[in-house]
């Protein structure tokens, strides 16, 4: 007996091959997916604010250099992770008008401001280095073009965090103040970034099925856990300390056990009352309508070549 | 001429190339996360990244050329306005996409021509910086004239706003080509590039993309002046407060 497409999607699941654009694939996947790599795409643009408030006033000109690269990488992740959304039959710009009426989001993270120059370190290290355990999975995920650009984006992903940390690195081994401005955005970067992971998993509703497509590969919690202990060591050698009295090395597991996150702030945050929020989501707009009338030329003028290129041939 | 007593005038030299390069830099960071499409995020980001760089190793080789000890951050966060020798044109107002694009496609094309001949020059180091950076503005180049049809061919509105934005940029044109003493004495040395002789092709080059594009050569009715000698746009002042503040509010201080 042949077997039915919802066989074969499943066999090649579970043999973790790839699911491919022309394979057939259930609904909710393809949902799951396309809300998924969306939310991603988002959060690399929207990330882009928070960064580019900082090249205009980078303290060298070698720190604006890689400032200046590090938020050009994350334009082009947002490109990669658009064209992997539009293999599943959605359109970047009609993603766009979800993000900005609000319908899709983007991690809460980058609904915080970046108040000083520090805030550069602690976004690498910190954002990026949980963005790091977050996203190595999923270069593993079952649908190939996800899993193709995430390869893509984690060999970039590793600069980012690296540069954070040598941000770091240098300002708590400066003078007094860079010191205290190092120490100051760690205190308030460190329990967003627990946070990325998303909600414990005893309040994960999609984890379950997401990780039986193979989307998902380890819990929110497993991930958290991984970043902890990733990152405790990092800030010893960087002299900073995470503003967490609970932290500590449990001998017998060798993990690094933390305190209670702050899941209302979470919450609050996710609903759309952080402090940038709206700001985000006004900036985006403003952008994407003021350059409404260039994008429109665009069209109108491979519209007229088109048709003069066919009026000639 | 003895190699010592050219030294001051290469110093001037690198320190005019680098402005330009830094303060344009500065300007097209600006763009990040506010461009019309993600691929323009992208693609200004790598012009400003291109220029950046050609900025860090002039000011490094001007400030190795004055003698003072001076680095390629002291030269560019410690310096005031008057200080400061780019044309006036790279330090105007971003504007909107229109402006940027007019502002991108004079510049390059003067950028191109004077690297161009640079590559030749008997300064090694002059040579070296010119020699790479002139792929790169080849691409600033073309990356702006493909705008500028696009936008001079496109609609009502984007013909209308491409036009503004030349008219804008225009009064800034002659500035470009204004040869001094330090100018034609480097050039008399096979230092440096005599500018006025970069007209003749850029008009070629940027009349002709405006007739493709369907735009008219704007006809200034005021020329800019004085970027060489320290003179600027009072929106210049505001771009240096911008980008020097952080640096000069802990002096000493390693980054
Ligand atoms: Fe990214
Ligand atoms: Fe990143």
């Amino acid at each position: 007996m042949t077997p039915t497409p919802e066989q074969d999607f499943d066999a090649l699941v579970e043999s973790d091959q790839r699911v491919e654009p022309r394979d057939w694939m259930p609904e909710g996947y393809r949902k799951t997916l396309v809300r998924q790599i969306a939310q991603h795409a988002h959060s690399e643009i929207i990330g882009m604010q928070p960064e580019g408030n900082w090249i205009g006033r980078a303290p060298s000109l070698r720190r604006k250099a890689i400032l200046l690269a590090k938020v050009q990488d994350e334009a082009g992740h947002g490109l990669y992770l658009y064209s992997a959304a539009e293999t599943l039959g959605v359109d970047r710009s009609e993603l766009l008008d979800l993000l900005h009426a609000g319908k899709q989001r983007y991690s809460s993270i980058f609904n915080y401001p970046t108040l000083t120059w520090a805030d550069m370190g602690a976004i690498g290290w910190l954002v990026d280095g949980a963005a790091i355990v977050n996203q190595v999975p999923i270069c593993r995920c079952s649908y190939g073009p996800y899993a193709r650009a995430m390869v893509r984006i984690c060999k970039e992903e590793s600069f980012h965090q690296r540069q954070g940390f040598e941000i770091l690195h240098t300002l708590s081994h400066g003078t007094p103040a860079q010191h205290e401005m190092a120490q100051d955005a760690v205190n308030r970067w460190w329990w967003p970034s627990l946070m990325m992971f998303g909600p414990p998993d005893d309040q994960s509703p999609n984890s379950a099925q997401s990780m039986a497509w193979r989307i998902k590969r380890f819990s929110n919690d497993e991930l958290r856990q991984k970043f902890v202990d990733m990152t405790v060591p990092q800030s010893q050698v960087l002299g900073l300390t995470p503003p967490d009295p609970d932290l500590h090395l449990d001998e017998e597991t060798g993990h690094w056990r933390f305190g209670e996150i702050d899941w209302s702030e979470f919450f609050a945050v996710l609903k759309g009352d952080g402090p940038c929020n709206q700001d985000r989501i006004e900036h985006r707009r403003r952008a994407h309508d003021e350059g409404a009338w260039v994008r429109d030329a665009a069209s109108a003028y491979a519209e007229k070549h088109r048709a003069r290129s066919e009026g000639v041939a | 001429m003895s190699d010592t007593l050219l030294a001051p005038d290469v110093a001037t030299y690198a320190l005019r190339l680098g402005d330009d390069a830094l303060v344009l830099a500065q300007r097209l960071g600006e763009w990040v996360a506010n461009a019309p499409q993600l691929e323009e995020d992208v693609a200004l980001a790598n012009i400003a990244l291109d220029l950046l760089g050609q900025a860090r190793s002039l000011l490094t080789y001007a400030g190795a050329s004055e003698g003072q000890g001076r680095t390629e951050d002291d030269l560019a966060f410690l310096r005031d306005e008057r200080a400061f020798v780019n044309v006036t044109m790279v330090e105007i107002a971003n504007g909107d996409f229109g402006v940027t694009m007019a502002r991108q496609l004079c510049f390059s094309t003067y950028q191109l021509g004077l690297y161009d001949v640079l590559r030749a020059s008997s300064d090694e180091t002059l040579a070296g910086v010119a020699g790479k950076a002139v792929k790169e503005v080849a691409y600033h180049r073309d990356h702006a004239t493909q705008w500028v049809l696009r936008l001079g061919d496109g609609t009502d509105e984007s013909h209308n706003r491409m036009q503004a934005g030349l008219e804008r940029v225009w009064p800034h044109v002659d500035e470009l080509f204004e040869a001094d003493d330090l100018e034609r004495r480097l050039s008399a040395t096979g230092v440096g590039v005599d500018t006025s002789t970069l007209r003749a092709p850029w008009d070629a080059y940027v009349d002709g993309v405006l007739a493709r594009a369907g735009l008219t050569r704007p006809d200034a009715s005021w020329l800019a002046a004085g970027g060489r000698r320290g003179l600027h746009t009072e929106a210049f002042g505001h771009l240096l407060a911008e980008m020097q503040h952080l640096h000069r509010s802990h002096p000493g201080a390693s980054w």
